[in-house]
């Protein structure tokens, strides 16, 4: 190759040197690349450019945005388990709260119930004292005088037997019965 | 896959046979005809006029390849760019990632994000431009590089040689600029009897000339390739005999590879070219270097 290059230069004539630009050469160079220059840098790229803008504006708002939700999220998650730590709380002080008063109630009630039931014996005791002391004061008035009607009537039979002395006594007894029951 | 060969041939057969065979055989006659081997030369890159011959308006193959190319690029990104919306669909989306491939790894990699915003208009279109005009060299029926020929990568080059002296005049003022690029600070005085003058063809010629020949060479080189295996194809199975026949298996395998091997050098010098000036750009902002 080099040799036919030599070969056609040494032949002469008219073998062009070829790095010298010939004038149409330059001519249409400079007119082919200045149009490609004029619409890439004055038109396509620009063009191709705002797009590129655009997109990179969009996902910079996209990524903005839910950033926000982000951030909104979080803020809500946290002022959510703070109300639930507060619930909880508060529904711990008040479990605690009738879980006193529950007891303060059935303390109570047990000490009432006490009280009554001491009320209750007291009275029971004061009536049987009441009517004890009834009793023996009435016991007291008749037991005398029915000795009295018994002294009599055994003086009053004849005390031969046994047998006559106990039919005495029970006749004397049953007619006592009887007139309780009478009573 | 014969297509390809054959208008990679158009440019190798010498203009005389060329009319004869059309003339006698038509298309196929033409396209299967036999002649003699002629190797590519710098006749490649010179074809004839179209329009305009002779006038500094001329038009051959090579600036309507140009043109091809430029309206085809502008036309894809604009399609894309009219129909850009936020969230992407599959096309969109391959421009996206060439664009911020250019933002990512060039222009923040070098300049930095704050300074790379200033300049990453002008090179990412430097960037897409140049690997569409490289890449002509392996589209079938284009068939040559766009920036084969000095022209093309010399403008580009200019531009990038303008911004980035503009760019260093208009941080640091023209004489501190000066100073700063002829007379680095650090070394001993006697070191500027040497490193003026290589700064100085450093920052005013041999940037932008190495910019443009890179470029050039480089396209230059992998078309001739191209054509050499291709010409060397049709050749071999046309006129050979026998066994040397199938060397011309070797040669189109060779073809097609040193084809997808294009395509990759089309992406490297636009990358290196746009790296450079990214470079250069960078240097002349820089505080002290």
């Amino acid at each position: 190759m080099m040799t036919s290059l030599l070969r056609s230069a040494a032949e002469g004539e008219s073998a062009p040197n070829p790095l010298l630009p010939s004038n149409y050469d330059l001519l249409w160079s400079f007119v082919v690349f200045t149009f490609i220059a004029i619409a890439f840098m004055r038109w396509i790229l620009p063009k191709l450019q705002t797009i590129l803008d655009q997109r990179a504006e969009m996902i910079e708002g996209k990524i903005a945005k839910a950033e926000a939700a982000q951030r909104e999220a979080s803020v809500a998650l946290e002022e959510y388990t703070q109300q639930l730590i507060e619930a909880r709380q508060d529904a711990a002080r008040i479990r605690e709260e009738a879980r006193v008063q529950a007891t303060r109630i059935l303390e109570a009630a047990r000490e009432q119930a006490v009280e009554d039931s001491r009320h209750v014996t007291e009275n029971a005791k004061k009536q049987i004292n009441a009517e004890k002391q009834q009793a023996i004061i009435a016991l007291r008035s008749e037991v005398g005088v029915l000795a009295v009607e018994l002294a009599s009537r055994v003086v009053g039979e004849a005390l031969d037997d046994e047998a006559r002395q106990r039919r005495v006594v029970d006749a004397f007894l049953s007619e006592l019965e009887a007139s309780e029951v009478k009573d | 896959m014969f297509r390809l060969v054959a208008t990679a041939l158009t440019a190798v057969s010498p203009e005389s046979d060329h009319g004869a065979d059309d003339a006698s055989e038509g298309f196929f006659g033409w396209l299967f005809s036999s002649g003699a081997f002629h190797p590519p030369t710098i006749q490649e890159f010179y074809p004839d006029a179209v329009f305009f011959d002779g006038t500094i308006f001329e038009v051959n193959r090579i600036m309507a390849v140009r043109v091809i190319a430029a309206i085809v690029l502008v036309a894809i990104f604009a399609v894309v760019a009219s129909r850009a919306r936020v969230v992407p669909r599959r096309g969109q989306a391959l421009v996206e990632i060439v664009l911020d491939f250019i933002r990512v790894q060039v222009v923040e990699e070098v300049l930095g994000k704050k300074e790379g915003q200033r300049y990453l208009a002008f090179l990412t279109t430097l960037f897409v431009a140049i690997f569409f005009f490289n890449v002509t060299g392996v589209v079938p029926f284009l068939n040559i590089s766009a920036t084969a020929l000095i022209g093309l990568p010399l403008v580009m080059a200019a531009w990038v040689y303008v911004m980035y002296l503009g760019a260093g005049v208009g941080k640091h003022g023209f004489w501190r600029y000066l100073r700063m690029s002829l007379f680095p600070s650090g070394v001993p005085w006697w070191a500027y009897i040497i490193l003026t003058p290589i700064e100085f063809l450093q920052v005013f010629l041999i940037r932008p000339a190495t910019l443009t020949l890179r470029l050039t060479a480089n396209m230059m080189a992998g078309h001739l390739l191209l054509v050499l295996c291709f010409a060397g194809t049709h050749v071999l199975f046309f006129e050979a005999t026998g066994a040397v026949r199938a060397v011309g298996a070797l040669s189109l395998t060779a073809g097609l590879v040193f084809s997808l091997f294009e395509i990759f050098v089309a992406l490297l010098q636009a990358y290196i070219f746009v790296m450079l000036s990214a470079v250069y750009l960078n240097l002349a902002l820089a505080d002290e270097h």
